[in-house]
């Protein structure tokens, strides 16, 4: 959209298969995720959301189909994806948390360093030259979340929102061309949320295509270019945040379907009708559910 | 700690003195301790330390000494003596009641151990009378001093705004360390250097020194000390090698300096556990099996006549990096497949590679296998080193003192203590080091972070094996003779890998000073503890299991650079998962 790269996929997954036993937790799932973009992934509890992404991120070896990350198909070893350009977050947060704020961030820079044991047992000038450049570029990285006063607090300590945040500028550490989000803005209030949505805009504006997990609708139709919408492990539909927003099949899956004879709109105005001369408070309307 | 000022509104002690008097009584206390200390406590000299000369103190009186003048120190800081500020920043009462417990805790000991040991009260004289009330009376009058929140607690706690002192010149600063490490070394050798058979003269210390610890704790000393510490990081580490390189000029007695190289051997050897257990969060539990494979390799190239190869005769050097190099390969052999493993998996599959190690030294004897180690028997007779023609087996005169065999090698020991620690430092922060706390903390968002888990644990792995096997060659040599007995998981002698792992858990997981204060007091207390025998490890046992409750994270906690513990007071708290459980609760809640 606002970047100049055409429209060149960064990921692609096609015909993701995981099963665990005689659980089939994704099925034949394809994905696109193209440079530059916000995508969207959202579903009911135990879609498969997650499953999902850590067959993307190798944590899971996916039992069918192929992830490939800018035309190379992806090893299935998570600390490979990541060098290959993929970081992600968790969805309960995973800092480690005995290590200070700066420190959790320059291990995100673990790939695109070098240094190995020898030349931390000598100290000669490379080592000092790459240990200063990965503390600037993580100085830089806790700037843009706005954690750098922070830098050398214990991550165990910072608020709940700021763990959110310093996940996400771990993640960024490893210069990565995607970023994975699994659900960034749970458990914030609207305003936390609201950060979340512009940080996510401002990373997506450094050229990191983003693909998120997301609960929050109202966040996630803000925020994506498209949405694709899992529910049991399939992909049910995939577009626009208007598209989706109003799929039947998205809306029964939320919210259920109505049963049959269940009142339709016409009932429910008669209803209304007659009981608006009494108590108009009272009535509420609702599809009621399974 | 709920320190609730305003609802007191003049404090009170917990015994209804006036302030005045409790002060004054707390120091006449002090000077009657002292004062009795040159006297006689008991009329026979077969009381450990001979305690029945007038005028000279010995043993015990020398403790009660020490203790008596930190208790009248800490007295004179109520009155706001000009000089003494420093001893006392916040004029907290902690320390007062601490010094004097110190006091009382030595002199009563004293007193009972006489009465105990000679068979009745009759066996005390004055001056040991003297000492107990005088102790008694500081120690009351201590409890006396008003203190805001009336609890017993908050007699012994450090308070919480201690005021951050001034910083001085550069120089007086590094002076302030010089005394600070010289103090230590003298309570060290002191310790070291008490007589086998005088257990009561052991605990009386060991009394003197965890109260009068804990005094200087509540005063603030200790955070002021390892704040100067790492200011002045390179001199305070040169400081503190300086002065352990002086132990054998300090303490000439053979046996003793025998002491001071295995302390040095265990305490290498637990740094290097500590990369394994600390840093990288892997529960080793046959750890001792590469300190065995170091002195194996040493000693089988030492040139002893009952080594199989017996002609073969490495130089030192050559010793030294064969024993690393053994321990490597051994590291990597029983690393590469059981690293793939996790927690409880990884620590049972190394215990049984610790045993597989131990039994099979004990069968390379010739007849259920090929001769290798002699069996049993192991490998004796290893010679002396020699390095540019300094045998490290005979005596050298450096001035008026003569170092002796195990003086030596201590400083031998001491240089590859420092080599370990050096590595173990710059290890530790670095790119490989952050890699392997951040796999301690969690290994799937390591991962996730593209740290490549095995190779990296391995690297930890081998790391330390070598590092122990490095020990390993310089133990062989100390100890004349290696055989398997002592490379086994749990024992009463020392290096057996439950040992090891205490002195690390205990002395503090993650931090350098931690496995070495824990090696040195595991190794030193049952040494000089004669008396517990066979009850060595049922008190050993109990000693940790008290610890673990009351500090988990160890005697020196890893304070990752000192921050935010101190603000929130977290230190207390045992390690959890903190950050999941939040998220748990934020989650159902939203």
């Amino acid at each position: 959209m606002t970047t100049t790269t055409a429209t060149s996929p960064v990921l692609e997954a096609t015909g993701v298969t995981m099963r665990f036993g005689g659980l089939t937790a994704v099925r034949n799932v394809d994905l696109t995720v193209n440079s530059g973009e916000i995508v969207g992934l959202i579903g009911p509890n135990g879609a498969g959301k997650t499953t999902f992404f850590n067959c993307l991120t190798g944590l899971y070896v996916p039992t069918e189909g192929k992830v490939s990350y800018k035309g190379t198909v992806l090893p299935p070893k998570p600390h490979l994806v990541t060098s290959a350009g993929i970081a992600r977050t968790f969805q309960n947060i995973r800092l480690f948390a005995n290590m200070t704020v700066l420190e959790n961030v320059l291990v995100g820079r673990h790939t695109r360093t070098k240094e190995g044991l020898w030349s931390a047992l000598l100290r000669g000038p490379g080592f000092r030259k790459a240990e200063a450049a990965s503390r600037e570029r993580a100085m830089e990285l806790l700037e843009f979340i706005g954690l750098a006063h922070k830098a050398d607090h214990l991550s165990r300590n910072l608020p709940y929102g700021e763990q959110r945040k310093l996940e996400i500028a771990r993640a960024m550490a490893s210069e990565p061309g995607l970023l994975l989000l699994d659900e960034p803005t749970a458990g914030m209030n609207p305003q936390e949320t609201r950060t979340t949505e512009e940080l996510v805009f401002a990373i997506r504006d450094r050229g990191i295509a983003v693909l998120v997990i997301e609960h929050d609708m109202r966040f996630i139709f803000n925020l994506s270019d498209r949405v694709a919408c899992l529910v049991q492990g399939e992909k049910l539909v995939e577009g626009t945040s208007d598209v989706v927003q109003n799929d039947d099949r998205v809306i029964a899956a939320y919210l259920g379907t109505p049963f049959e004879g269940a009142p339709g709109a016409e009932e429910i105005a008669e209803v209304e009708a007659a009981e608006g001369s009494g108590a108009k408070s009272n009535t509420s309307t609702e599809g009621p559910a399974q | 700690m709920a320190t609730t000022e305003k609802t007191t509104a003049t404090p009170r002690g917990l015994i209804a003195l006036p302030h005045n008097a409790a002060r004054a009584l707390v120091a006449v206390g002090a000077v009657g301790t002292i004062t009795s200390t040159f006297m006689s406590w008991t009329y026979t000299s077969e009381f450990p330390g001979d305690l029945t000369y007038y005028g000279s103190p010995a043993g015990l009186q020398v403790l009660a000494l020490v203790a008596g003048v930190l208790t009248l120190l800490y007295a004179l800081t109520c009155w706001n003596v000009r000089g003494l500020g420093w001893l006392n920043p916040a004029g907290a009462v902690a320390p007062v009641v601490l010094a004097a417990a110190s006091a009382f805790a030595v002199s009563w000991f004293s007193a009972i151990a006489i009465a105990v040991d000679l068979k009745g009260l009759v066996a005390l004289d004055p001056g040991a009378y003297i000492a107990a009330i005088g102790s008694l009376v500081a120690l009351v009058a201590a409890l006396a001093l008003p203190q805001p929140g009336d609890t017993v607690k908050s007699y012994i706690t450090k308070p919480d705004n201690i005021p951050a002192a001034s910083r001085l010149p550069g120089w007086v600063e590094r002076l302030v360390i010089s005394a600070a490490t010289a103090l230590a070394l003298v309570v060290f050798a002191y310790g070291i250097g008490v007589d086998q058979d005088a257990s009561e003269t052991f605990l009386g210390y060991l009394l003197l020194v965890v109260f009068g610890a804990w005094a200087l704790l509540t005063a603030g000393l200790f955070d002021r000390i390892s704040e100067l510490n790492a200011r002045h990081k390179g001199f305070a580490t040169s400081m503190a090698f300086l002065a352990a390189a002086l132990f054998p000029f300090v303490e000439n007695d053979e046996h003793n300096a025998n002491l001071g190289v295995n302390i040095l051997v265990v305490a290498t050897v637990a740094l290097g556990l500590n990369i394994v257990v600390g840093l990288t969060g892997l529960l080793d539990l046959g750890y001792v099996a590469f300190l065995g494979v170091g002195a194996y390799a040493a000693a089988l190239v030492s040139g002893s006549e009952f080594s199989r190869f017996s002609g073969v005769q490495f130089p030192f050097w050559a010793a030294m990096l064969t024993g690393m190099l053994a321990s490597l390969v051994f590291g990597v052999l029983i690393g590469a497949p059981t690293l793939r493993l996790r927690g409880d998996y990884l620590a049972i599959v190394t215990l049984g590679f610790g045993e597989i190690f131990r039994i099979t030294v004990n069968n390379l004897d010739g007849t259920s296998g090929p001769n290798i180690t002699n069996g049993p028997n192991g490998i004796s007779m290893i010679p002396d080193l020699q390095i540019f023609g300094f045998n490290f087996g005979t005596p050298h005169d450096i001035g008026p003192i003569t170092l002796g065999r195990f003086a030596n090698y201590f400083l031998l020991m001491l240089i590859i203590t420092a080599i370990v620690v050096v590595v173990f430092n710059r290890a530790a922060d670095s790119r490989i080091g952050r890699s392997w706390i951040a796999i301690r903390e969690d290994e799937t968002a390591a991962t996730a972070m593209g740290i490549n888990g095995f190779r990296v644990k391995l690297i930890a792995f081998a790391l330390g094996a070598s590092l122990a096997g490095l020990a390993g060659t310089v133990s062989a040599h100390v100890g004349y003779s290696v055989n398997p007995a002592p490379y086994q998981f749990a024992g009463s002698v020392p290096p057996n890998s439950a040992f090891l792992l205490a002195a690390v858990v205990l002395g503090g997981m993650g931090t350098v000073g931690g496995p070495i204060l824990g090696a040195t007091l595991l190794y030193l207390l049952p040494e000089k503890l004669g008396f517990l025998k066979e009850y060595q490890l049922f008190a050993f046992g109990i000693a940790l299991v008290i610890l673990m409750r009351f500090r988990p994270e160890g005697i020196i906690a890893n304070r990752r650079r000192q921050l935010e513990f101190h603000e929130t007071g977290q230190l207390d708290i045992p390690e959890s998962g903190l950050p999941d459980t939040t998220v748990g609760v934020t989650k159902a809640g939203a």
